[in-house]
């Protein structure tokens, strides 16, 4: 079994694209029984946690600049780390992931842990 | 109370004090010696009494004649009382008088000191279970010994053994600071909340004893909330649920002893007062910041017993489980969070989520996936709970399973089963 990082990443940035309150309230249930279900399965390692959409990037020469977003319109919006036996496992789980629904139509990253005990 | 009662009461209620208040005195290696002794102290009890008469104050005399013959205990073995009188600094004239202190406060220290004692984690969780209800519950080995279908012998070897092992890792017998409260209450509340599950799931099929060993769990969590240290958001949490399920204890055994399910039990004999008291304490419970699994539960417990079903109460058990499940996984959490997503969202949603749960060997799994299925697919349905009769290990279990397949033969129409 191996650990995957998911990162969900959205548009937060088009003010036109962006869902209503009740869109958003409605989608709590829906990630609530989407990770539920994850837990359910014993696949999940850690519930991670949600990112606002706003930050700071430091670059090495000392320049800080708002947000990671300069070219791209989507930034993280959470994550969280799941069990699986291989990408296929990993992203049949991803694929019912809440933020690729309409109005998010956001995308899903996903991501092999390194193993602290072997390296790979 | 006639005096045939009375004896066994005062057992039930003081041996735990005069034991632990001595324990304290002589420290863990000297269980033995505190245990003889109150033993010795309720046999004289029955002796004068019967003869003499009950006296005025019964919990008094007790305790004076406890006193008594401790102090002629360690007149006899002095090397015994210069042993623990080491541990005494603070009391200079320990060789001609040691303080047996019997007040109120003392003995709730005592208590909780030795609730800590038996709660720790170096000693397996059936010892913990064991140890309580000897020590702190004044059941006997025989008592236990049923209480588990197992053989006196193996409950006597099963206690000592921990005895010893607590002996061994030289386990103070004292109540626990503030700053190591946090971390130690857990464990406490965990072998609370493994007798009450003793007693409330227990193979057994004597109602009394079952419902005895979930009072002396709640009595001995109502000690945890009356000391200030204890009295966590936790700890009302633990309180609550237990309230909740305690709420419906007359409603969900028939008169054989055998299993009633939730949806079957007459909801007229319901504890009302139970559920008013789990309500309040689970208010008392949402004070803090930390969400355990005692609160989710107590939350889940609280909707069950609401009547009947609504969206609104399948909608909330779903995502109290949802949320417990992101604390702890277990199997019995998982397949109920499917038979709840079942309510809300359908049986066809919740069978391709039960589907993936991977719990082939549960007999529970197979319940499940039974019912979802009644209705949908028969013959599928029956094949599950013939799969879930062969699996399961109990004659309880057997039995459900098999009222299961009688229905569906029965009503092979019926599209809703349970």
């Amino acid at each position: 079994m191996k650990e995957f990082a998911l990162l969900f990443r959205r548009d937060f940035e088009t003010k036109t694209d962006q869902p209503s309150i009740e869109q958003l309230q409605e989608s709590i249930k829906l990630w609530q029984n989407w990770i539920g279900g994850i837990a359910a399965r014993k696949k999940l390692v850690n519930k991670g946690n949600r990112l606002h959409p706003e930050g700071k990037v430091v670059r090495s020469n000392n320049i800080i600049t708002d947000g990671p977003y300069a070219e791209i319109k989507e930034s993280i919006g959470g994550f969280i780390v799941i069990r699986a036996i291989d990408f296929v496992e990993a992203e049949a789980i991803a694929k019912d992931c809440p933020v690729l629904l309409h109005p998010f139509n956001g995308s899903v990253e996903i991501r092999q842990i390194i193993s602290a005990e072997t390296n790979v | 109370m006639c005096n045939k009662e009375l004896l066994p009461h005062l057992f039930r209620t003081e041996y735990r004090k005069i034991v632990s208040v001595l324990c304290s005195l002589f420290g863990i290696s000297h269980i033995e010696v505190a245990e003889d002794i109150v033993s010795d102290t309720f046999l004289t009890a029955t002796e004068t009494w019967s003869m003499k008469g009950v006296p005025q104050n019964p919990t008094a005399w007790l305790y004076t004649v406890a006193k008594n013959k401790t102090r002629n205990y360690l007149k006899r073995n002095t090397l015994f009382t210069k042993e623990i009188s080491g541990n005494l600094v603070s009391e200079p004239a320990v060789e001609e008088e040691i303080s047996i202190d019997l007040t109120e406060r003392h003995i709730n220290d005592s208590l909780l000191a030795m609730i800590f004692v038996v709660s720790d984690p170096c000693i397996s969780d059936e010892s913990q279970i064991s140890l309580a209800l000897n020590l702190l519950c004044g059941f006997s080995i025989q008592e236990i010994a049923e209480a588990f279908l197992t053989s006196k012998e193996s409950i006597y070897k099963r206690i000592s053994r921990a005895k010893e092992k607590l002996k061994e890792k030289k386990i103070s017998i004292e109540p626990p600071a503030a700053v190591e409260i946090e971390a130690r209450l857990n464990n406490v509340l965990r072998t609370v909340y493994l007798l009450f599950n003793e007693g409330y799931y227990s193979t057994t099929q004597n109602t009394i004893l079952r419902e005895d060993l979930c009072a002396e769990a709640m009595r001995l969590n109502l000690l945890l909330l009356e000391n200030e240290k204890t009295n966590q958001p936790v700890t009302n949490a633990l309180f609550s649920l237990m309230c909740f399920h305690a709420s419906r204890f007359k409603a969900r055994t028939n008169e054989e002893g055998e299993i009633i399910l939730y949806d079957d039990q007459d909801t007229r004999l319901w504890n009302r007062e139970l559920i008013n008291q789990g309500i309040h304490y689970l208010k008392l419970a949402s004070s803090g910041d930390r969400l355990s699994r005692y609160h989710l539960e107590a939350g889940i417990a609280y909707w069950h017993t609401n009547k009947g079903d609504s969206m609104e109460k399948w909608d909330n058990i779903l995502q109290l489980y949802n949320h417990l499940l992101t604390l702890e996984y277990t199997p019995i959490a998982a397949l109920n969070r499917t038979y709840a997503l079942s309510k809300v969202y359908g049986n066809e949603t919740a069978i391709a989520e039960a589907e993936k749960l991977n719990l082939t060997n549960h007999h529970f799994y197979h319940s499940l996936l039974g019912t979802l299925y009644s209705g949908i697919d028969q013959t599928t349905a029956l094949l599950h709970f013939e799969t879930a009769f062969k699996l399961a290990n109990s004659t309880a279990d057997k039995t459900t399973i098999a009222k299961k397949i009688h229905n569906l033969e029965a009503f092979p129409s019926k599209s809703k089963l349970i």
